[in-house]
């Protein structure tokens, strides 16, 4: 069964187009990460996927119009827009007990489980604690709700790389499953290249890129061309061509791998490679893994 | 590890635990009335506060207080109540305005404020209706806080009789005729009532005015609640040389007719509560719808509005 299914999804602000009419379908127990650069459209599709906010076209959302039922469909769906939402003032026992009061899918034995594992006191207010540890604490709350769809938006902004790490880490071996799905959006994309099972590139308000990561592994090859080679290579009609380090790098789409490998070395490109090749072909030299 | 392994084997009874707690439709109601009694501190410790220093006050004049009653023996009655009486006044009045003051500072901040510090992406990712939101949010100033603050008034006015009886019965004085006087419990039954009818209901409009601004300005809610009335009311008088638009305010302001301005005082307080005509009076409907207007409309918009 889908969990997100979207038909000529349009969004404008004003004369602003955010959204031109997407298509999407996202399959129940996939990791999708969504990924695009600022003001590509990003975080306006996932609201409307979160019922924040209105739309255009068809969306379904486990079965409902998120635009309408968001209440409701809040029981199954849980969204984490960023590290700087919890209020300032709550204090973590009384976020436990509203959470345990208005959801009826919150576990709060387990909630107060992973937060044993945090220096997090219950009688701390959210403003006492720092970044990483608001994210440590509404991540320990996101997870222990028994939610089908998990949407996060730049869920680690702003927090340094040892949160980072343990936060996807935490979310891939203490909640995942086959029968929950996340959608996830960030910038520091190489951080999540092996935690997710689907990618989408957005791009003013378009998808550019739809794979399954296996696709992705397959279909794009990222050739370390040997100095000699080059001319050949480049007859292969690489989709981006850059130099590092006196070498050049070129990444192709839909070559086979050992066709390329006489040419140099190859590799999978990272998604940040392949993210600038298709991207940024303008300035795609200036730009390494981001 | 040993912690995860517990965490997962309590899953089973909080699941059960959590399915019957949050069923019932009420819960999410009255989980946000707690929310806003945490949120809003100043609800609850203002009105204490107020009385607290009040009381202080009282203490400290009690002397006075009892020379005073010294010096009214022989007085006509009308005016031998009127001195014992005024403190009394003077407490339940503190707690109106106290009662008003944060009720306006709580409903022009409740939808403002979760916008600007962005929490209502919070709130908003859990299953809460934007209407059973905005309903909890109104029923603070116009219901629960007209009641607590009543609570506030009984609790210092008990504490100030049994003081002043206190210091009076120590120097002699009869302490009965004070509890005779002030009637205690009628004193408390009308202030009840006109807390909760002209200060509650008959005031709701004004109260729902400032929620549907707090859920719509982008700035400065205080403004955008006060200019407009005030713009309209100056531009009718420039356009048509008419003042119907501050003649209604004016009317909403000064309090329902029927129940506020008690003139011929010494009769059986009982009989000035007129429920029954504050209730047939077509003002407090025509209030009502007004309420219930602004407050669908401040639903609405918190379903459009995005974080400042």
């Amino acid at each position: 069964m889908a969990c997100i299914e979207a038909r000529g999804l349009r969004k404008a602000f004003g004369a602003q187009v955010a959204l031109d009419g997407i298509d999407l379908r996202v399959e129940e127990g996939r990791i999708l990460g969504l990924i695009g650069p600022n003001g590509a459209g990003k975080t306006t599709a996932l609201n409307a996927i979160l019922g924040l906010i209105s739309y255009e076209g068809q969306l379904n959302v486990l079965g409902r119009d998120p635009w309408s039922e968001r209440d409701v469909l809040m029981r199954d769906v849980c969204f984490m827009a960023d590290v700087a939402v919890m209020p300032r003032w709550i204090r973590v026992s009384q976020a436990l007990e509203y959470m345990t009061g208005v959801h009826p899918r919150f576990n709060r034995a387990k909630a107060e489980g992973f937060l044993a594992k945090t220096d997090i006191r219950h009688t701390s207010r959210v403003r006492e604690l720092s970044k990483g540890m608001v994210a440590q604490l509404h991540l320990a709350l996101v997870m222990s709700l028994d939610v089908r769809l998990l949407v996060l938006d730049e869920p680690t902004l702003g927090l340094d790389i040892l949160y980072r790490k343990q936060f996807y880490d935490s979310l891939l071996n203490d909640y995942f499953d086959q029968s929950r799905t996340i959608v996830v959006t960030t910038h520091q994309v190489d951080e999540i290249q092996d935690v997710l099972t689907d990618l989408m590139f957005i791009n003013r308000g378009r998808i550019v890129l739809n794979t399954s990561m296996e696709d992705f592994e397959t279909r794009y090859t990222e050739l370390k061309v040997a100095p000699e080679q080059v001319e050949m290579a480049r007859a292969l009609k690489p989709i981006q061509e850059r130099q590092s380090l006196g070498r050049t790098i070129m990444v192709f789409a839909g070559v086979e791998r050992k066709q390329l490998a006489s040419l140099g070395e190859v590799r999978t490109p990272s998604i940040a490679d392949l993210f600038v090749a298709m991207m940024g072909n303008t300035n795609g030299r200036a730009r390494g893994a981001a | 590890m040993n912690s995860q392994t517990n965490a997962m084997s309590g899953t089973s009874v909080g699941e059960q635990a959590g399915a019957t707690v949050a069923g019932s439709p009420m819960q999410p109601f009255l989980w946000s009335l707690r929310r806003e009694c945490w949120e809003y501190r100043s609800l609850y410790i203002a009105p204490l506060g107020a009385a607290g220093v009040f009381l202080l006050g009282f203490i400290v004049t009690i002397g006075h207080q009892v020379t005073r009653m010294r010096g009214i023996v022989g007085m006509d009655a009308m005016h031998q109540r009127n001195t014992m009486v005024t403190p009394y006044d003077m407490a339940s009045g503190l707690m109106m305005a106290v009662g008003m003051i944060v009720g306006v500072y709580y409903a022009l901040d409740a939808l403002y404020g979760e916008r600007r510090d962005r929490s209502i992406l919070f709130w908003k990712s859990l299953p809460v209706s934007d209407l059973t939101t905005v309903l909890a949010k109104a029923s603070i100033p116009i219901i629960f806080l007209q009641l607590f603050c009543w609570a506030v008034a009984v609790v210092l006015q008990l504490l100030m009789l049994v003081i002043q009886s206190v210091v009076m019965a120590g120097s002699g004085e009869h302490v009965s005729m004070l509890w005779a006087q002030l009637s205690p419990i009628q004193m408390w039954i009308m202030l009840l009532n006109h807390l909760i009818t002209v200060h509650g209901l008959w005031y709701a409009p004004f109260y729902a005015w400032m929620l549907l601004v707090s859920s719509w300005a982008r700035r400065a809610p205080f403004l955008w609640a006060a200019l407009p009335v005030l713009a309209v009311g100056a531009l009718e008088k420039l356009v048509f040389n008419t003042s119907y638009f501050f003649g209604i305010l004016g009317y909403r302001l000064g309090g329902n007719p029927a129940v506020v301005f008690v003139k011929d005082w010494p009769v059986n307080p009982m009989t000035q509560l007129m429920i029954g005509h504050f209730f047939l009076n077509p003002g407090l409907w025509t209030g009502l719808i007004f309420t219930a207007l602004c407050i669908v409309g401040a639903a609405r918009l918190r379903r459009y509005r995005a974080p400042l």
